[in-house]
């Protein structure tokens, strides 16, 4: 336990410096815009006012149910059409597999700022290039890096009940709905909460798709609170923050909630390989 | 199941994935690739200029800065990534019980969006009154301007995102954990010291894990858009102190695109892009030849 104790008091050090911009956060969006930049651990008046300020300038709730509606319709999207595929690369055979799969892979290295422009072009051409759609619609089609990592969780689950219920007459949909979807649970809710969690935070797409400001989402909606009232001698740096903390809580409570799937998600993500 | 229905259903279940592969990878390449021959501003048709766009990249001063930065910030950032996240995985190792907890506070940073990230290290990068300058008061250092200096603009970036380390800490954890405790009291016995033991038995242990979040760090850096787009770009006119020194290339990349209409011209340099991340990461694979283990694969 000794031979612990500066393991510990050095991995406290360094939770403090890790917690303490969390904090920072929280206090600013609570003090007076004079004291913003004081550094004091806490404000010396509490202003919860900030919040409802921030509310009354800018749609708030709008851009929370946006960013609610678009995170659900991406990661429902993304884990249903990528456990399809997943358990099609898992459970069948059939002529030309592995060069697909190798392809699968292959999507996986693609710098995403390649198709940025000519993906953009489609959904323009649809006519559909302003409106959330693009936001999440492309999750329908499956995504390389989720079926890779339900592909592994299918592979895991022993051939014996998949043939018993083919003896019993079972079709692949009905083995796939039945069987392998009940049981592949833990990672199915690996793929949901991160997507959730990537839809919740991207900027870049809102910015390209997005030009009505009822139409944004949380991150988007504060990027317009940072240009509005992070600038010049008139900035109000306290409702910035107060907007962060209402973009940022919702994750924090989530990871808290779904604290394990995001650690196996994190680490099959990348060591399997 | 008769192998032809197997197959007919295997191809069913892959369906989804192959309309949207040519739906949203090559189809859009294949388009990218003939945009960037063109010019093309949304309003009129696209007009065939050959190589044009190309030989405007080669003079583009905005396009070299932008690709410059990009190199400058990926090599700063992704080694300090690695490394870092090697001491806090080796820390959390040796922490016993109370790991769990500090995993999860090392790990909570990355849940924060970026854009949150980025507005709440505007103000703490501050050059007057900034957080981090006046806990580098503290030691008697007086701390650079992190967001107006241009010369310090792009090490203030490293720095916070060097905040996120905490993902890639807990996947070291998880390598560190699978390599056999009985090489570890091998070398013990035959009084090898911490170091050694580090430097013979730890690393090419998690070799592989290293050399895969090196590639996808590496990807990922030379595309980074949303934090240094947050704070210096946008409605926020960037100051003529500030300069370009924040212009990384997708942002260069989305400016013309969607700013300027370049459609064509945005295409081209997105080609440059993959092209560049392709020949680097050909070369770490390369070089990864020589240094990574595999010995759990066989």
């Amino acid at each position: 336990m000794t031979r612990r104790l500066p393991v510990v008091l050095a991995l406290v050090a360094v939770g403090l410096l890790f917690a303490y911009p969390f904090w920072w956060l929280v206090s600013a969006s609570l003090k007076d815009r004079s004291q913003v930049f004081d550094n004091s651990l806490l404000p010396s008046v509490f202003r919860p006012e900030n919040y409802a300020e921030v509310w009354r300038a800018v749609p708030l709730l709008a851009w929370v149910g946006n960013s609610v509606a678009v995170g659900f319709a991406a990661a429902a999207a993304a884990t249903v059409s990528s456990a399809v595929v997943a358990f099609g690369f898992a459970r069948f055979r059939f002529r030309g597999r592995n060069v697909l799969f190798g392809l699968v892979l292959a999507t996986m290295m693609l710098p995403a700022a390649v198709t940025m422009v000519p993906v953009y072009l489609e959904w323009h051409a649809v006519g559909l290039a302003t409106t959330q759609v693009p936001l999440w619609a492309g999750n329908l089609f499956g995504s390389a890096f989720y079926v890779f990592l339900l592909r592994q969780f299918f592979l895991g689950l022993p051939a014996e009940v998949f043939d018993a219920a083919r003896v019993d007459g079972a079709g692949p949909w009905r083995q796939f709905r039945s069987i392998a979807l009940p049981l592949a649970r833990p990672g199915l809710i690996v793929v949901f909460v991160f997507e959730l969690k990537a839809a919740w935070t991207d900027l870049i797409r809102p910015l390209i798709y997005l030009r009505e400001p009822e139409l944004y989402t949380l991150p988007r909606g504060l990027k317009a609170v940072l240009d509005r009232f992070g600038q010049g001698g008139e900035a109000q740096w306290e409702l910035v923050m107060a907007a962060s903390v209402v973009a940022t809580v919702p994750m924090i409570l989530l990871f808290l909630v779904a604290q394990r799937y995001f650690v196996r998600g994190t680490v099959t993500q990348r060591v399997e390989e | 199941m008769t192998s032809a229905r197997e197959a007919r259903a295997g191809w069913l279940f892959v369906l989804p994935w192959v309309f949207g592969f040519l739906l949203l990878t090559a189809g859009p390449m294949l388009y990218s690739l003939y945009l960037s021959f063109t010019h093309y501003d949304l309003l009129k048709p696209a007009r065939f200029t050959g190589l044009t766009n190309y030989r405007e990249i080669l003079t583009d001063d905005r396009a070299a800065t932008a690709l410059w930065n990009t190199v400058f910030f990926t090599l700063l950032h992704v080694p300090l990534q690695i490394v870092l996240a090697l001491g806090l995985a080796s820390l959390l190792r040796r922490a016993g019980r109370s790991a769990g907890f500090f995993r999860t506070v090392l790990f909570l940073p990355t849940m924060t969006p970026p854009v949150a990230l980025a507005a709440l290290f505007l103000l703490l990068l501050n050059g007057q009154n900034g957080a981090i300058n006046a806990v580098l008061g503290w030691f008697g250092f007086t701390g650079p301007q992190w967001t107006t200096d241009p010369a310090w603009i792009k090490p203030g970036l490293v720095l916070m995102s060097l905040w996120t380390v905490g993902s890639t800490a807990v996947l070291y954890l998880a390598a560190l954990t699978r390599v056999p405790g009985e090489r570890y009291e091998a070398a013990r016995l035959d009084g090898a010291s911490p170091w050694r033991q580090f430097w013979h038995i730890t690393l090419p242990g998690i070799s592989g894990t290293i050399y895969f979040t090196l590639i996808v760090n590496t990807i990922a850096s030379l595309q980074v858009f949303t934090e240094a787009y947050t704070m210096f770009f946008g409605a926020r006119p960037s100051t003529p102190a500030e300069g370009d020194a924040a212009l990384f290339y997708v942002i260069y990349l989305f400016q013309e695109a969607f700013g300027s209409l370049r459609m064509g011209y945005a295409s081209a340099l997105a080609w440059v892009l993959f092209v560049v991340i392709a020949a680097i990461t050909a070369l770490q694979v390369r070089l990864s030849r020589d240094y990574v283990h595999y010995e759990d694969r066989s």
